[in-house]
């Protein structure tokens, strides 16, 4: 198969950036998207150029550590996939595929298509644990769990935090990444105690990271490669509320 | 060298209780005068940078992805063990230390594997306590599977992300203590040496990957948790990160290699379809539950899958091991799905493959209920081939997936340089020469929620508050061989790029090094190593415009650059161990059935390499282990 590739080329984070044109030929169409990047790169080191810089690792969507806008979709067009699981298969021979960062203020650009997602995590370290101590928990099987909350609280749970929600959405809000913890630890016994903190300490992070708000357009559900659903927004929504009035 | 295990004295089950209580404790008002450096941020490296915080120690946690969360612990698919018993189905910690052993091919230290299966339990606690979402049952009580290599239920299951949740039960405990200010977190940055000082760790020197700055960290103490050196092969279920740097820089500091020779080839992976392939990805194990594993009896049988009837199958795990069937250990259903293949009877395109049949599964408990086990297996499965494993059974084949060989450490996990100690799959203690299904996370958890944070207290007890300053003269000359390397690198000029080379090792090593090894088959590779590692310093091509900016090209060149040379100890171990063993299976060594034939008189020993200069064969030093609570007995799973 063969490609044009408009792909966005920035130094640095002060660069302005800019798309520059590539052609992808011979590409089987077995090759995955990042695979398809690996060949792009190689030849642009074999003839001298610099290859474009992106973020990937586990190449089997677990780590959520690549990802980029193709053609206007965040991880592409293909639903409940990261990039490194999209196949050029799912692209016609001869496309032009444009190839963007993740666009958020909180998220600047690194280079090229790698951007800081360190938000995420500083959302996480205000509150999105239990807190246990190492050493001191009861028995496993010591609080039963009804299995529709246990798996409810998976669901949530297969958030990779890769980012594509922020990316998708017009408001570059992160609610979706944040109400999946809220709603994972919120559904357990365990994360009783500390439910109504948690919820304040992590909403307030995400606002003092630069994200936006929520305004249910729904982009982040359609985009997310682990098809999380908006409903935990709602639940969010429900226990920040519920927040103000228990302390 | 001198290789102490420092194994405690008395009866088995007391070992650790014991040491425990003889070990030396911190003061709880000096704990924080310390400082520990934490490489890595997996499940062994996270737990242990979360536990040390939490009991009152300094922290630098370093990791080369750009989240801790991201380590590769997050791919482990199938489960993780834990001898609680809760089946009621006679499991017990001496069962799954007896378990583990005998997996190991009895080639792996008795005290080490006893702790670990006694520490299994708590680690099901912490992590539920964490709000791991681990899967129950309709009554709300923990639920198991079934998993290779043991014949009671004992697998604690997080739908096929097990790896995922326990690592982020790790990193969400990891946040709460950098959030807190007690773990300092350098993510993007990479370990490139280790500084030892009169024979003591003392620091590291590591590079970060955006700004390219060289600089150095000192501590009381170093922990190493950087993982396997699977992606030698190039071609592995590893994530494409993954590398041998930190353990080999380690290894020319001082630290003794162990066993590289013992690597496992997961026997079910997606196989591999062209030239193109930057990686293989696992299917996991906890499929063999549920799926039969199968070849036409005939090699020019070339029907669809669904077109052979059943008598024109051949069930060859079911056939040649009737009490285990399809859940045999790894190594044993590699071999035998490499077996079928040479015999020319592998399906697929590439006759590299056999198939993993759910149709009677399905048949018997339906659709949805393969779908609530193995859904996302089956969806990844479909991204990867294209192909509906609901409706056409999986093509799978053997893939290096983990390695059990690793720095020396002895009971204490402490590696032969004082202050250095080794975690998870980096070390080698506890899987001898084959790890069993879930044995690796709950390895990784134990080192680091329950082992280190007890042993290292106990060493800086007794050795005290002394930190060199990075300024000191050792500290400086590691930070200048570092930069020179770099400039190395960036100057060769030459035409070929780093992945390049790393395909042509990866070829080398599977080719002579691989599921079959022979001594014609490892000198040919001894010959060829130092051939393509000379190549590689004449002819390596780099973007050398970048130093002082995010450069991938000289992060892979400098890992590729490690990998050539630790490939020629690994042939090296290889080529000494004229025995078959576990994951090792030398052609030259093995019983008539074509089983892996131990030889316990010469071989029972752990070899422990010690570094000699590039270039130069690494020299041995052996371990020997002796067992005093299993026998000795050639593996039979018939």
């Amino acid at each position: 198969m063969k490609f044009t590739l408009k792909v966005w080329r920035q130094t640095n984070p002060k660069d302005s950036g800019r798309f520059r044109t590539y052609e992808a030929a011979d590409i089987s169409s077995d090759t995955s998207f990042l695979e398809m990047l690996d060949i792009v790169n190689e030849r642009l080191i074999e003839r001298g150029d610099d290859p474009i810089v992106f973020d990937h690792d586990c190449r089997e969507g677990i780590c959520g550590t690549c990802g980029c806008v193709v053609n206007g979709f965040a991880h592409g067009h293909q639903e409940g996939t990261t990039l490194c699981q999209l196949h050029m298969r799912a692209f016609d021979d001869g496309q032009t595929l444009w190839i963007e960062p993740w666009r958020a203020r909180a998220f600047p650009v690194i280079t090229d298509l790698m951007v800081d997602r360190s938000a995420f995590d500083r959302i996480i370290q205000a509150g999105g644990f239990i807190s246990i101590r190492t050493g001191s928990p009861p028995d496993g099987n010591a609080i039963p769990i009804p299995k529709h909350d246990a798996d409810e609280a998976f669901e949530a749970a297969a958030c990779v935090g890769c980012g594509a929600c922020v990316a998708a959405c017009p408001n570059a809000s992160a609610m979706l990444f944040v109400s999946a913890k809220i709603s994972q630890l919120g559904l357990v016994p365990q994360g009783q105690p500390e439910r109504w903190d948690r919820v304040r300490s992590m909403v307030s992070a995400m606002e003092q990271a630069g994200f936006g708000a929520c305004s249910n357009h729904g982009e982040c559900e359609a985009a997310c490669p682990k098809e999380i659903p908006m409903d935990f927004i709602a639940r969010l929504n429900r226990d920040l509320v519920c927040s103000m009035i228990k302390k | 060298m001198e290789l102490d295990p420092k194994i405690p004295a008395g009866p088995i089950d007391q070992k650790w209780d014991r040491h425990k209580f003889s070990m030396k404790l911190v003061n709880p008002a000096n704990k924080r005068k310390f400082n520990i450096l934490v490489v890595g941020s997996g499940l062994a490296g996270g737990s242990a940078a979360a536990s040390l915080a939490e009991l009152g120690y300094g922290v630098d946690c370093f990791c080369y992805q750009d989240s801790p969360r991201r380590a590769h612990s997050i791919a482990a698919q199938g489960g993780i063990n834990a001898s609680k018993n809760y089946q009621n189905d006679g499991d017990s910690d001496y069962r799954l230390f007896y378990d583990t052993i005998k997996g190991g091919d009895y080639r792996s230290r008795e005290a080490n594997v006893y702790r670990l299966a006694q520490l299994s339990g708590n680690i099901i606690d912490q992590c539920v306590a964490q709000g791991v979402p681990f899967a129950r049952e309709y009554g709300g009580l923990l639920a198991n599977r079934s998993f290779g290599g043991a014949q009671v239920s004992r697998t604690f299951y997080a739908r096929g992300q097990t790896g995922q949740q326990l690592l982020l039960g790790a990193y969400s405990a990891l946040s709460r203590q950098i959030g807190l200010g007690n773990v300092k977190m350098h993510t993007r940055t990479e370990m490139l040496d280790l500084v030892v000082v009169d024979g003591r760790a003392r620091g590291i020197v590591v590079r970060n990957m955006i700004t390219g700055e060289v600089r150095s960290y000192a501590g009381d103490a170093v922990i190493l948790a950087t993982g396997g050196y699977s992606n030698v092969f190039y071609l592995s279920t590893n994530a494409k990160g993954c590398n041998v740097t930190a353990a080999y820089r380690a290894y020319k500091r001082g630290a003794a290699f162990a066993n590289p020779c013992y690597t496992q080839i997961h026997p079910t992976c997606i196989p591999v379809t062209g030239e193109h392939q930057s990686k293989l990805t696992l299917m996991s194990e906890s499929l063999r539950n549920d799926g039969r594993i199968w070849v036409p009896k005939d090699a020019d049988d070339k029907r669809k899958p669904g077109a052979i009837p059943d008598e024109d199958r051949d069930y060859y795990l079911e056939r040649r091991y009737p009490a285990f069937g399809n859940l045999v250990p790894r190594d044993v259903a590699s071999r035998a799905a490499k077996l079928v293949c040479d015999e020319g009877r592998g399906v697929g395109e590439t006759g590299l493959g056999v198939y993993l049949d759910f149709a009677a599964a399905i048949g018997r408990l339906g659709e949805d209920a393969i779908r609530e086990k193995y859904g996302n297996l089956f969806h990844m499965y479909e991204k990867i081939t294209a192909e509906n494993p609901y409706e056409v059974p999986m093509r799978i084949y053997p893939a290096l997936h983990y390695t059990m060989g690793g720095l020396w450490v002895d009971y204490n996990l402490e590696s032969t340089i004082g202050g250095l100690f080794v975690l998870g799959e980096a070390n080698f203690s506890d899987h001898g020469a084959n790890r069993l299904g879930a044995s690796a996370l709950m390895q990784g958890l134990a080192d680091g929620y329950f082992i280190v944070p007890a042993t290292v207290g106990d060493f800086l007890a007794r050795e005290g508050h002394n930190t060199v300053a990075p300024e000191s003269q050792g500290f400086k000359s590691a930070e200048t061989e570092v930069n020179e390397k770099i400039k190395r690198l960036l100057n060769i000029k030459g035409e070929r790029t780093a992945d390049s080379f790393h395909r042509e090792l990866g070829k080398i090593v599977w080719d002579h090094c691989g599921m079959g090894r022979s001594e014609e088959g490892l000198k040919k590779a001894l010959e060829k190593l130092p051939a393509l590692r000379e190549e590689f310093w004449k002819n390596l091509k780099i973007m050398p415009t970048r130093n002082d900016q995010v450069n991938q090209t000289l992060e892979r060149a400098g890992r590729v650059a490690d990998h050539l040379e630790f490939a020629e100890v690994m042939v090296t171990d290889a080529l000494n161990r004229a025995e078959s063993c576990g994951g090792h299976f030398r052609e030259e060594s093995q019983t008539e059935e074509g089983e892996a034939k131990r030889d316990d008189d010469n071989f029972a020993y752990v070899a422990a390499w010690e570094y000699a200069g590039v270039g130069n064969a690494p020299v041995l030093n052996k371990e020997p282990l002796t067992f005093e609570e299993v026998s000795l007995t050639q593996r039979s799973y018939k």
